[in-house]
């Protein structure tokens, strides 16, 4: 798999320039605060100081905090043989260590990978799709998710994942506390007014990039590529296209600890096909039927 | 005026250092076929330790099918002899037939079927031998990389100059592929 070289160096370029937006975005924010508060250096201080500090976090151990909030165990070999050793045994084809490997108590058919490199990896599945995918699919998912591992997809997506998430949260919060408590310490009747202007303004300036930063994280092409490399690492498509045919029929899509900001990193996405604008701005993943086509053609 | 000493000596430069960056990725690669290789033998190595567990669970079952089990004790110890890469694959194919015919003739056997050191050791054994399956399509990825790097042109002149010979690929026979005949 030489492609996968290539790809490496684009994800650790891109998780880099991600970093780097997201510091300059949230030290923006800090110093817009500033200047309402008469001090846009202290606003833009504390909030470099955190955002450095919050992306070098999420860069050492956004996985971790992933897998805690997708309520993501680790298993022993013991439990799950099967599972174990088609990671072990994928792992040696795409040359890479084994990941760790971890199970989420779900009866939804789902899995991600996560994790900053091949050496810090964990690969995660639903107990759903243990116990309805047979041997052969449940190796093409594994596959799809090695994958991610090898050609650091699972970096980009991590960060993506920490970082983005924290910019809904803040925004959120922001949005609230403006509206809130905004007028209270306002002397005069334009401030208020200002204050307004200015949480629409940033919101205007946020949701958009937010947006973006998603679809960027996403990228079709990255999962038409892990699903190619899935079939090069098993050497038989109809596995992974088996297992995407169970995973688009399965009346129940929805995991219930995935949200905006982990949505893209699962193989199938994790939320209830309603045509919703929601659903529609945070449409993460390439339609499923078209994978299954791709790989029968292999 | 520039002197043409200069020209020769930038045009030595870069073949020098086209010459280094050349080495050293098929050291990386050549180095990359050794652990490669080392993973093909770890996995038939763990197979070898699990058969005599496997072996001694199902002597009692078996009356009649000493053959069986008298073939992977002998495909065992032929693939410990084995010196060659070749020969390596053989007796490995070997003892991955033998041990299809048995867990097919323990089919016939409930009371053997149904036991839980048996289950195991089946999961245990087809999980290592898709794992030597795996290691031996990586072993076979890696030795194509560096066989079509030393035999580019012009990296083709340098590798004999350093000595770079082709590596062998791990391969099984198209006739060994098929499914084996279980007699009974």
């Amino acid at each position: 798999m030489r492609i996968a070289f290539d790809e490496v160096r684009n994800n650790s370029i891109k998780s880099y320039l991600l970093m780097v937006i997201f510091i300059i975005l949230i030290g923006a924010l800090g110093a817009l605060i500033g200047i309402f508060y008469n001090s846009m250096y202290i606003g833009l201080s504390f909030a470099l100081i955190f955002s450095i500090i919050y992306s070098l976090i999420g860069y050492y151990s956004g996985d971790k905090m992933i897998l805690k909030m997708s309520k993501a165990k680790p298993v022993k070999k013991k439990e799950y043989p099967h599972l174990y050793h088609a990671a072990e045994g994928l792992a040696i084809a795409a040359g890479i260590p084994t990941p760790k490997v971890y199970v989420i108590d779900d009866s939804a058919l789902n899995a991600f990978a996560t994790g900053r490199d091949t050496k810090h990896a964990s690969i995660v599945v639903t107990t759903g799709l243990l116990s309805k995918l047979n041997r052969e699919e449940l190796e093409g998912v594994v596959a799809h998710e090695m994958s991610h591992v090898k050609n650091y997809d699972v970096r980009f997506m991590m960060l993506t994942a920490v970082l983005v998430g924290i910019v809904v949260l803040l925004s959120d919060f922001l949005l609230r506390s403006f509206l809130w408590g905004g007028h209270k310490d306002s002397k005069d009747g334009g401030k208020g007014g200002g204050i307004l202007i200015l949480v629409g303004l940033v919101l205007a300036i946020l949701t958009p990039i937010i947006g973006e930063l998603i679809k960027l994280g996403i990228s079709r092409k990255r999962e038409y590529m892990a699903d190619a490399n899935a079939a090069i690492l098993t050497r038989y498509p109809p596995g992974l296209a088996n297992a995407l045919r169970k995973i688009s029929k399965d009346p129940d899509p929805l995991v219930d600890q995935a949200n905006r900001a982990t949505a893209h990193l699962f193989i199938s996405t994790p939320f209830r096909k309603t045509k919703g604008f929601v659903t529609n701005i945070f449409s993460t993943h390439p339609d499923i039927n078209d994978r299954i086509r791709r790989l029968e053609k292999m | 005026m520039i002197n043409p000493w200069i020209i020769v000596g930038i045009v030595a430069g870069f073949i020098v250092l086209f010459v280094i960056v050349l080495y050293n990725s098929v050291i990386r690669l050549r180095n990359q076929v050794k652990n490669s290789w080392a993973q093909i033998d770890v996995q038939l190595k763990r197979r070898n330790d699990l058969i005599p567990n496997l072996v001694e669970t199902v002597k009692g079952y078996m009356k009649h099918e000493k053959t069986v089990l008298q073939n992977i004790t002998r495909a065992r110890s032929a693939i410990l002899s084995a010196k060659t890469m070749n020969e390596k694959a053989k007796a490995s194919n070997v003892i991955s037939d033998t041990l299809k015919s048995l867990f097919a003739v323990s089919e016939n056997y409930p009371t053997l079927k149904a036991n839980e050191n048996l289950m195991q050791l089946q999961e245990e054994l087809s999980g290592t031998e898709s794992k030597i399956a795996y290691a031996r399509q990586h072993y076979n990825d890696v030795v194509m990389e560096f066989n079509i790097k030393i035999q580019q042109f012009p990296a083709n002149f340098f590798a004999k100059m350093f000595n770079f010979k082709q590596e062998q690929l791990f391969k099984t026979e198209e006739t060994e592929k098929k499914v084996v005949k279980v007699k009974f």
